[in-house]
Formats: C-alpha cells, sequence, structure tokens
C-alpha cells in the first residue's frame, strides 16, 4: 500500500478546496439560504404541512442532496479532469500506484469536501427551521455513501471528458433536472398518479426518499430499498472505474 | 553486470493503427548516459512512455532492475524518474509543494534535507515558495528534473531535455546530467541534436520510423560508421583538378584552392600516400593539410538515409 501517494493526493485535492474556499464552501451556504428565502418563506407560507412536516422542514434533505450530488460531481471531475487537461497526470499514472490508491486519493477528497458542504448546509438550515434528525446514524450513511458514490460518478465524468463542455454536460443536463424531478421540494405523493409511476425510475427519488426518512420517518419508498440502490449505484461505478483504468480507457494509449 | 533496463521485442501500435515501435530490443547498462537519437516522430517519447507506465505496450517486453515493468510496477516506477517532453507543471502550487507531491508519490516518506539539497543542486533554492506560473521556460525545465528525482530514483528519463532551449542553458544542462551520472543515476535521454548525443552520450542509440537502427558506444560508432575526410590546401589555385588526379574523387573548392578527399580511416590502404604522391607528381604546391573525423550528425544522417 502506498501510504504516502494517498495523503500527497488527498493533502492536494483539499488544498485546492482550501484555496478556493469561497468558492468551495461559502457559494452553497448562500445558495441554500436563498433556497430557504424562496421555497421555505414564501412558498412555504401558503403550505402547511407535507406528510406532517413543516414545508421549510420538509425540504432540508432535498437541498442538501442537491448540493451533495452536484458538489460531488463537480468536485471530482474537476479533480481529474484537470491534470488530464494540464498534461501533469503523466505523473501519477507513471508513479508506483494502484487504481484503488488513485481512487482513495482523488475521490476520498471530494467525498470528503461535499460532506462538509453538506454539513454546513445542515448548520445553515438550522438557522432557519427547526431540526429534528431522527436517525443520525442513518443521515450519516446516507450522507457518506451518497458523497462517495456520486464522487466517483464524478470522476468517471472527468476520466470520460475530453473538454470542459463534456465535463459539464452531464451534471447540467442529466443531474440536475433529475434531482429537482426527484422530490428535492416535494414528496412524490403530490404528483398525478402516472407521475408517481414514472418518477420510480428516478434513481435520485430512492436518495432523498431514504435520506428524509432518517430526518423525518417519511419516505415514499422503503429505507431498505433506498438503500440497497445507492449501493448498486456505487458498485456499479466502481466496476467501471476499474474497469476505465485496467483498460487505460482515455488515461493510456 | 545485468542490464539495468532491458527491452525486448517492444512494439507499439497506437488506435489510430500508426505504429510507432516495431520490435525494439536494447540493454541499458547501469551508471551510463545513453542517448537516444532519432528525428521527429521516430518513436522515442513511446518508447519511454512504455517504460515509465504511461502508454501501453502492444507486445513485447520491459525489465527494470530484472523486474518486469507490467508485473512488477511497483518496484520498476519506484526506480525510475521521468522528465516529459512538454513542460507539463501545474500552475497555483509552489516549487516545494510539487516536490514533497511527487516524492510522496513514488511513495517515499518526507525528507526535506534532501529536498532542500536537490533545491541547491538545481539553483532553484531561492525560488522555493514561488508559484510554478511565475517561473522561467529553464525553471521549470529544473522543476520538472527535481519532481523527477525527488524520490531518489535509480534510472532517469529525459525526453528531450534541451528542445528549444539556448544554447548556454544547453551547457548547463549537459553539466547537470554528468554530475547526475557521477552521484550514480542511470541516465537515457532522448534528442534530435547530434551535438547533444555527442557531448555527453556514452552509448548512443539511433530510432528512425520506430526502428532501433544501431546501438553502440559513442567512439565506437563514429569509428565505425564515420569516414574522415583530407584537406589539401594548395599554394596556388587552380582552375580545375589535373587529370591524374581523378582516381581519388576529390572535391574541389570553389575557389580552386583546396581539395578535399573522403576515405575509411580503417581500410589498410586509405590512398593518402598515393594521393600525395600523385599532386606533388602533378606539380601541385602544398600548402596545408588537415583531416577531420565526420561528425555524428553527417553519420545519422547517413543512416537514416540508408532505412529508407
Ligand atoms: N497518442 C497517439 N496516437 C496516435 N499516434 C501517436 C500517438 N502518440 C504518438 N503517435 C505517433 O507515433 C509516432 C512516434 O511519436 P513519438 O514517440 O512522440 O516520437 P518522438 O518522440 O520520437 O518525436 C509519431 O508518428 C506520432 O505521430
Ligand atoms: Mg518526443
Amino acid at each position: 500500500m502506498n501510504i504516502y501517494a494517498i495523503r500527497v493526493i488527498y493533502q492536494q485535492e483539499m488544498l485546492r478546496a482550501w484555496k478556493t474556499s469561497a468558492q468551495s464552501f461559502a457559494s452553497p451556504v448562500i445558495s441554500t439560504a436563498l433556497y430557504f428565502v424562496v421555497f421555505g418563506s414564501a412558498i412555504g407560507s401558503r403550505i402547511a404541512t407535507v406528510e406532517g412536516v413543516s414545508y421549510g422542514s420538509f425540504i432540508v434533505p432535498g437541498l442538501m442532496m442537491l448540493a451533495l450530488l452536484t458538489q460531488s460531481i463537480a468536485n471530482a471531475s474537476f479533480g481529474i479532469f484537470f491534470p488530464k487537461f494540464t498534461g501533469t497526470i503523466y505523473e501519477v499514472l507513471s508513479a508506483p500506484i494502484s487504481v484503488a490508491e488513485i481512487l482513495i486519493g482523488y475521490v476520498g477528497a471530494a467525498a470528503t469536501k461535499s460532506m462538509i458542504i453538506g454539513l454546513i448546509i445542515l448548520g445553515t438550515a438550522g438557522f432557519f427551521v427547526p431540526l429534528h434528525i431522527a436517525h443520525p446514524l442513518w443521515m450519516l450513511l446516507f450522507l457518506v455513501l451518497t458523497c462517495i458514490s456520486f464522487s466517483l460518478f464524478g470522476f468517471i465524468i472527468g476520466l470520460w471528458a475530453k473538454d470542459f463542455e463534456k465535463l459539464q454536460i452531464i451534471p447540467m443536463l442529466v443531474i440536475t433536472p433529475l434531482v429537482f424531478l426527484g422530490g428535492s421540494f416535494y414528496s412524490i405523493n403530490m404528483l398525478p398518479p402516472a407521475w408517481q409511476v414514472v418518477t420510480l425510475f428516478n434513481p435520485v427519488v430512492y436518495l432523498i426518499s431514504g435520506f428524509r426518512w432518517s430526518f423525518f420517518e417519511v419516505a415514499d419508498v422503503s429505507v431498505e430499498l433506498s438503500l440497497a440502490i445507492i449501493l448498486v449505484f456505487l458498485a456499479t461505478c466502481l466496476t467501471l472505474v476499474w474497469w476505465m483504468f485496467k483498460t487505460g480507457y482515455r488515461l493510456k494509449q | 553486470m545485468p542490464p539495468i533496463v532491458s527491452i525486448a521485442n517492444l512494439s507499439k501500435t497506437y488506435d489510430t493503427g500508426y505504429q510507432a515501435l516495431k520490435q525494439v530490443n536494447l540493454d541499458i547498462h547501469a551508471g551510463e548516459i545513453l542517448a537516444l537519437l532519432g528525428p521527429n516522430g521516430a518513436g522515442k517519447t513511446t518508447l519511454i512512455s512504455i517504460i515509465c507506465g504511461i502508454v501501453n505496450a502492444s507486445g513485447g517486453s520491459v525489465t527494470v532492475g530484472g523486474h518486469d515493468i507490467v508485473k512488477d510496477y511497483r518496484i520498476t516506477r519506484s526506480l525510475i524518474g521521468l522528465v516529459p517532453q512538454e513542460l507539463t507543471l501545474g500552475a497555483f502550487e509552489t516549487v516545494w509543494h510539487t516536490l514533497c507531491f511527487s516524492r510522496g508519490l513514488f511513495g517515499k516518506k518526507p525528507d526535506p534535507r534532501y529536498l532542500d539539497q536537490l533545491l541547491k543542486d538545481l539553483s532553484l533554492s531561492d525560488k522555493k515558495h514561488t508559484l510554478l506560473m511565475f517561473l522561467s521556460g529553464g525553471m521549470k525545465r529544473r522543476v520538472l528534473i527535481g519532481k523527477a528525482l525527488a524520490h531518489q530514483p535509480t534510472v532517469l528519463f529525459l525526453d528531450e531535455p534541451t528542445a528549444g532551449v539556448d544554447v548556454e542553458l544547453r551547457k548547463d544542462m549537459w553539466a547537470l546530467v554528468r554530475r547526475l551520472r557521477e552521484s550514480g543515476v542511470t541516465i537515457i535521454l532522448t534528442t534530435h541534436y547530434i551535438e547533444e548525443a555527442e557531448a555527453i552520450a556514452d552509448r548512443v542509440g539511433v530510432i528512425d520510423h520506430g526502428e532501433l537502427l544501431v546501438v553502440d558506444d559513442k567512439q565506437a560508432l563514429m569509428h565505425k560508421l564515420g569516414k574522415r575526410q583530407l584537406t589539401i590546401e594548395l599554394d596556388s589555385a587552380q582552375a580545375s583538378l589535373p587529370a591524374a588526379l581523378t582516381p581519388w574523387n576529390l572535391e574541389m573548392s570553389t575557389d580552386g584552392g583546396r581539395m578535399t578527399y573522403t576515405y575509411d580511416p580503417l581500410k589498410a590502404n586509405t590512398g593518402i600516400d598515393a594521393l600525395l604522391q600523385a599532386v606533388r607528381a602533378a606539380g601541385l604546391g602544398i600548402k596545408d593539410l588537415q583531416t577531420k573525423k565526420t561528425s555524428l550528425e553527417e553519420i545519422f544522417v547517413n543512416m537514416v538515409h540508408q532505412s529508407k
């Protein structure tokens, strides 16, 4: 095990976030605060409760998920895309380091960053609405698994992308719509029956539902199913990254 | 002593279908400076990239320190340092930070004293805390060398270390390479400058179109393939060559004051003795004589020419 390599990659990635901390950490706080003003106060004042939870509180898990998914993908994809783009990746490729070690360094750092952001948002939310977390350990489990699996997914995008446009396209065209349509701001019970069925094909629904359950014990689907889905997603991403390194996909000719 | 790097039947065909390396065989001896000489597109970078793990080979095998580069990549890669051809370097980190990164990446525990000494050897001490983006090209190249040496490798690959570098800096680079060799590092450098190979290499491999045409001791190579030239300066300019001298295929300078004879120094009879007698017999006065070796450049041009 090349512990030193993992350590320097992890530190380098964390340092990068720290140097741009205004962008890395402040902007999620600001946008969360804005969501609370718009959704929580303006709209929430007209919606009394959703499934027995005040609307302001109800949207907290969804807001966190929104940030976790976008931040994980953005951080991890950029972290590996940039050295590929500038050519400095040669050093990682020529180093005595295994795929697992590369992943722990890069994906671990990206996941850590989004976890921090998630917790900052949770703290920010606490200023606006009363928060009660029914199952803190489940909440943490979902938080950690989501950050890791979506950082891994972001890493894949970063490996795959050949230019900056491709780097943005999946988060923008796929992830953002899936999160917004995945029940971040509503319960899927509020949708017409036909749409409820369609929604079940959206994997993000399971994430948000499970996460929300850990807060309020209200869920659209069973929590075990949520957990299973995220584990399947994690396993799929791991397999894909393994294959990419094994074949040298877009890394080695 | 077994070779430090052994390359057997190495071939590479890129996805485009282009065959960049064709069955290359090469042994590199510990402690030597080997120059891989070849024009652009010859396959030099491809060869180095395979050994370092950046490009996958299509066929053949390589061992470093007796270990296979695929199976035992952890061992071989920690023995190797690579200075890439392009100035691929980050921008927003300091010289010191990037050196520490390289050392850690290659699995070595931090050693600030060694890295400080390294900076000193590379005349970069005063740039220790400078951001990489503020360095000149020559400094960036030295930082890349520092990164390659940060983990104390035994084999160093330098891919075109002086491409686009002015004469003064090139000499500094050569001095640095020699110092490294003295410290026991085996050095493989690629170049398309003949003078470079001539100036610092112990052995020279000539590569073109993915084929290693020849590898030999620099002196032996020049001896084996090098012709010599004898230039005869005459007392008085001649309008034309005397007919008696035609068997020697002399070249006359345009002013008619010099004649040049090209010969093979390894032949028992170089023809010089007879030529000088014939010159005298033709009534020409000799003012001065001069012989010179053909340079690696001429050898190289000949060889590449023949391989086509
Ligand atoms: N990634 C690649 N895909 C396709 N062809 C390549 C690639 N890299 C290099 N080549 C080709 O392989 C040949 C050898 O390239 P290279 O090893 O860089 O030569 P050198 O370093 O001697 O200039 C060139 O013709 C080059 O165009
Ligand atoms: Mg090259």
